[in-house]
């Protein structure tokens, strides 16, 4: 163990290792500022040209009490000089700011790995609050890892002494001094975050200022101690040329569905209520007043969702989100909308269930409800996007299918993507394609439910245009006319008719691609968030010289037209899922395939080696 | 008689009564008082002065929500309860259109009771028409949140437990800026509280006294029959003493924080000493006051009892759109796309 005060034996300058990943974990007190270092810390690694993940874990519990460990807030950062797809399955580097962040995170350092503490809080009261028997700094209990005790407390207020600071605004300062610790230690440049503090604090010079110190304290530590006998460098990674930043799920969710109101020329409209993980999207597009964008947060889930169907009658695009428990209260409005045919958005940002589970953890729970939960045949088109980035494109696609095929449309995210953040490669604007709006007009031909002869979509007719005055509502409609009809044949009609129409858009959306070989061996078949540990694993099996091959699934009604016969090239298939089998159920049920299934239901994300295990037991 | 005061567009042609009856077959039991709201309701529709695809009615589900299939217009029969949600939505987004709520004791009080609080304190530019018929026909005669307390129906052999709400005191509870009733027996004053509910900008709440003559028949019948009516029931008028009798020698006075029924006349009462009526009364202690007022005790109050300004949902909602467009210019998804930290790979 090495601590400050003893002598070093450890050689003046410290050597520069390159390395090809490394992944970071900040812990601490939810008051200690980790989602702010984390976030930091990945910017300035995108900049520096690695490719980057990164998931946040954050405590449900908003104001636990200081120290305990409900109250530990995590930000995991993965950064490489190779492309990658997760934030990493364990990290290489723990910074517990205290005792509680030590206990719930050091489960998941491996042996030999760095450990970074703030030795000031590990006091008798902290160590209790931790539940700690003996303190493990002392106990011997961390020998197995290479352990690096800093006083950041002590160190950070004898920096910032002549701030002017209180004492309270002076300890507020010391997440920065632990980034800039990690900014020394992996070589990285502080200007990014200077100017981030100046932006942010701007107002209030003696506190930017501060911050500011504090990070170039850290930093100065790292490189003047002779605690550290090593530091790192990781190189950029090879990228495709464009313009990047770095996106969380949720953003890009949103960011998605401004593009697709701009690329549809309609209003968008979101009805919504506060719900865990999904209020980001809420806050993102609350703010896009100047870009015409509607928020209604509403009373509850039903009238958000009754809302968005108002809206999308009026001819604008009707978006409802929410997560798990709010999908369900959801559900009979869901079912109007299938019957009266609008075109509606239904975001889900799936967390662990059931009930209220745990909203801050991730989960792919909802695949079943958002196919099934609803009375009577009520089909609905589900997507899935694969990665945070994806979300902005798949959101595009879900109003482009809601808009064609009259149809809502169910958008699975989860907490894993929703709040976890990658690089993404900005788009052309103008590149993207435009999403056709058509409205009925004409009076000689309008016939409420007529329907498009290649989507089967009926007429969108919005109130103000003149002589197309009609009635649409939940009781079943006669074909053509729309008018209320019990008539026996006509109902067995319009439910094969709203099957037909789901069913229609697999001709529109792309075939099933898979990664690795043509035929034979074992297929892993993976559906949303999962794509980035699936596609690790498998690119690991194959390095080994492992059968294996994978195949994603973005779109989950209707399946892509191919998929029965990808399934039958592969003597095994596997699904990996965060839930007990939901897309297995409908893979089986769909293409009489044996899949098996890989089903781990943590509320984490799966790791690497969860799929690489399974894997070897069957290829 | 209503004026086409608000939004009327100059060089419409002139509509009649029949340009709003659809072609639907009206399926209500004979001499239900629904009859009488559908028709006052298509009457009203061409004096409003706006085209009729700007018209949009939305109903939950019962016998009352069935209204908007009668009406020619644009028109969402939507599910139990949920009509405010969906109008909300509809009007916020497109706060041009003339958006009517129908909805029944039920449907706005029990499954939607929760819609109708949040639409009614949004202020959102609608008018909300309540057939309370005290009972939920639909579903063929069980008791609902306005019944009488004691009422046996099928689903109360023994009586109910649970004691009714009152619609108006509702409404004003939920801070609604315009709180009207009116009776199906009565179409002269429908038609104008219903034209008034029109014009007012704001949530508009309206509740109709309405006969189910299969389920709860002459469930008003103690003060809407013509012959006690005059009696029973007190016409409110803005401006104007609350008086009511057939003699006009009855009137309402304010003793204390209580109304009571008085003779003026009788012991030196006049007209002065009794309560003017004053619907745009900010403070709504009278209104509320009007609304718990009940036969036998009291004369039934009808007709408009708050009528306030107050700035509305879809107005705000407008406004802050353009002011965000006026300050920073409308927005380009392609400076959203770079927001933050960007940078560039080679
Ligand atoms: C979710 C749901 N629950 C229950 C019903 C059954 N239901 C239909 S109408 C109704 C009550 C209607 O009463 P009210 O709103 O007073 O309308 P009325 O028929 O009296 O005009 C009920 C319980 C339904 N359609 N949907
Ligand atoms: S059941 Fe009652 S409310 Fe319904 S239509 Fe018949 S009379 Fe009217
Ligand atoms: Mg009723």
């Amino acid at each position: 163990m090495t601590t400050l005060t003893k002598e070093s034996q450890q050689p003046e300058h410290p050597e520069l290792l390159e390395l090809d990943r490394v992944t970071i974990r900040f812990a601490g007190d939810s008051g200690d500022g980790m989602q702010l270092a984390g976030t930091q810390f990945t910017k300035t690694s995108a900049v520096v040209g690695n490719d980057i993940s990164t998931f946040p874990d954050i405590p449900a519990e908003i104001r636990a009490p200081q120290g305990s460990l409900p109250g530990v807030s995590g930000f995991q950062v993965s950064f490489a000089s190779t492309e990658i797809y997760t934030p990493g399955d364990a990290p290489d580097v723990l910074v517990a700011m205290n005792p509680a962040a030590l206990k719930t995170n050091l489960a998941d350092l491996p042996r030999g790995g760095i450990l970074v503490v703030n030795e000031d809080e590990f006091s008798e009261t902290n160590l209790r609050k931790a539940a700690y028997a003996s303190n493990p700094l002392e106990d011997g209990s961390l020998r197995a890892y290479r352990t690096f005790r800093v006083p950041i407390s002590t160190l950070n207020s004898r920096a910032l002494k002549d701030s002017g600071l209180t004492a309270v605004q002076i300890d507020r300062c010391k997440n920065m001094f632990a980034l800039g610790l990690m900014f020394w230690l992996y070589s990285r440049p502080l200007d990014t975050t200077t100017r981030w503090i100046d932006e942010k604090f701007g107002k209030n010079p003696a506190v930017a200022d501060a911050n500011k110190t504090a990070l170039k304290a850290g930093y100065a530590f790292g490189e003047t101690t002779e605690m550290f006998a090593t530091h790192y460098h990781v190189p950029k990674a090879p990228q495709q040329p464009g313009l990047y930043r770095n996106i969380t799920g949720n953003e890009a969710t949103a960011l998605g569905f401004v593009t697709a109101s701009k690329l549809a020329g309609r209003q968008l409209f979101y009805g919504t209520y506060p719900i865990t993980p999904a209020s980001d999207v809420l806050h993102e597009l609350a703010r896009l007043k100047r870009f015409g964008v509607k928020t209604f947060q509403a009373e509850d889930e039903i009238a958000a969702v009754g809302a968005a169907i108002g809206a999308s009658f009026g001819g604008s695009l009707g978006l409802t989100g929410t997560s798990g428990p709010g999908l369900a209260l959801k559900s009979e409005a869901i079912g109007l909308a299938v019957m009266v045919e609008l075109p509606l958005v239904i975001i889900d940002v799936q967390r662990a269930g059931p009930s209220t589970g745990m909203p801050t953890k991730t989960e792919q729970g909802d695949l079943l409800q958002a196919m099934f939960g609803r009375n009577g045949e009520s089909p609905v088109a589900v997507v899935a996007p694969a990665t945070a980035s994806d979300c902005f494109t798949m959101a595009i696609e879900a109003w482009r299918l809601a808009i064609k095929y009259r149809t809502p449309v169910v958008f699975l995210s989860d907490a894993y993507l929703g709040m976890g953040s990658e690089p993404w490669l900005v788009p052309d604007f103008e590149s993207l394609p435009r999403i056709p709006v058509e409205f009925a007009s004409d009076p000689a031909t309008f016939k409420p439910y007529a329907r498009d002869p290649e989507t089967l979509a009926r007429p969108w007719a919005i109130p103000g245009t003149p002589d197309l005055e009609h009635r649409i509502g939940g009781l079943e409609k006669s074909d053509i006319t729309g008018n209320v009809s019990y008539d026996p044949a006509n109902h067995d009609k319009m439910v094969h008719l709203r099957a037909a129409k789901i069913q229609r858009i697999a001709q529109d959306i792309p075939e099933l691609e898979v990664e690795g070989d043509e035929r034979g061996g074992l297929l892993v078949l993976g559906w949303g968030s999962t794509y980035g540990v699936i596609t690790t694993a498998v690119q690991r099996a194959r390095a080994e010289g492992k059968k294996v091959s994978m195949a994603h699934l973005r779109y989950l009604n209707p399946f892509p037209r191919n998929l029965g016969d990808v399934l039958r090239r592969y003597d095994r298939v596997l699904i990996p899922e965060i839930n007990l089998g939901q897309l297995r159920l409908l893979i089986r049920g769909t293409f009489l395939v044996d899949a098996v299934g890989f089903n781990k239901v943590a509320g984490r994300p799966f790791t690497i080696r969860d799929i690489e295990a399974r894997i070897a037991e069957l290829a | 008689m209503v004026t086409a005061s608000r939004d009327s567009k100059d060089g419409i042609e002139a509509l009649s009564r029949k340009d709003f009856v659809s072609d639907q077959e009206v399926r209500w039991c004979p001499g239900c008082g629904d009859y009488s709201i559908l028709a006052q309701t298509q009457k009203l529709m061409p004096d409003l002065g706006i085209p009729r695809e700007d018209i949009v009615f939305i109903s939950g589900i019962g016998c009352s929500s069935r209204l908007p299939y009668y009406m020619n217009t644009y028109g969402f029969h939507s599910i139990h309860g949920r009509a405010p949600a969906i109008a909300s939505g509809l009007k916020a987004s497109r706060p041009e259109l003339s958006v009517w709520v129908v909805t029944g004791d039920g449907d706005a009080l029990s499954i939607g009771g929760n819609h109708l609080l949040h639409v009614l304190r949004r202020n959102v530019d609608l008018q909300i028409i309540l057939h309370n018929n005290q009972i939920y026909g639909l579903t063929k005669g069980q008791y609902s949140p306005t019944s009488e307390l004691g009422k046996r129906t099928k689903s109360s052999p023994a009586g109910t437990i649970d004691a009714p709400l009152h619609p108006l005191t509702v409404a004003l509870g939920a801070e609604a800026t315009f709180v009207a009733r009116t009776i199906d027996a009565d179409p002269h004053h429908m038609v104008a509280v219903l034209g008034r509910a029109y014009e007012h900008r704001g949530a508009a709440f309206c509740e109709v006294y309405q006969n189910c003559n299969i389920f709860n028949d002459g469930a008003f019948a103690a003060f809407t029959a013509k012959e006690v009516r005059a009696d029973r029931m007190l016409y409110l008028e803005q401006g104007k003493p609350m008086i009511f009798g057939k003699e006009r020698n009855k009137g309402i006075r304010l003793n204390g924080l209580r109304p009571e029924v008085v003779e003026v006349g009788v012991d030196g009462i006049t007209e002065a000493d009794l309560l003017v009526h004053d619907e745009t009364r900010e403070d709504p202690t009278i209104a509320f006051m009007l609304s718990r007022m009940s036969y036998p005790e009291f004369p039934v109050p009808v007709g408009v009892l708050r009528a306030v300004q107050r700035p509305t949902y879809d107005a705000l909602m407008t406004a802050q759109i353009e002011r965000a467009v006026e300050a920073e210019g409308p927005g380009d998804v392609r400076d959203l796309f770079v927001e933050g930290d960007t940078w560039t790979v080679e």
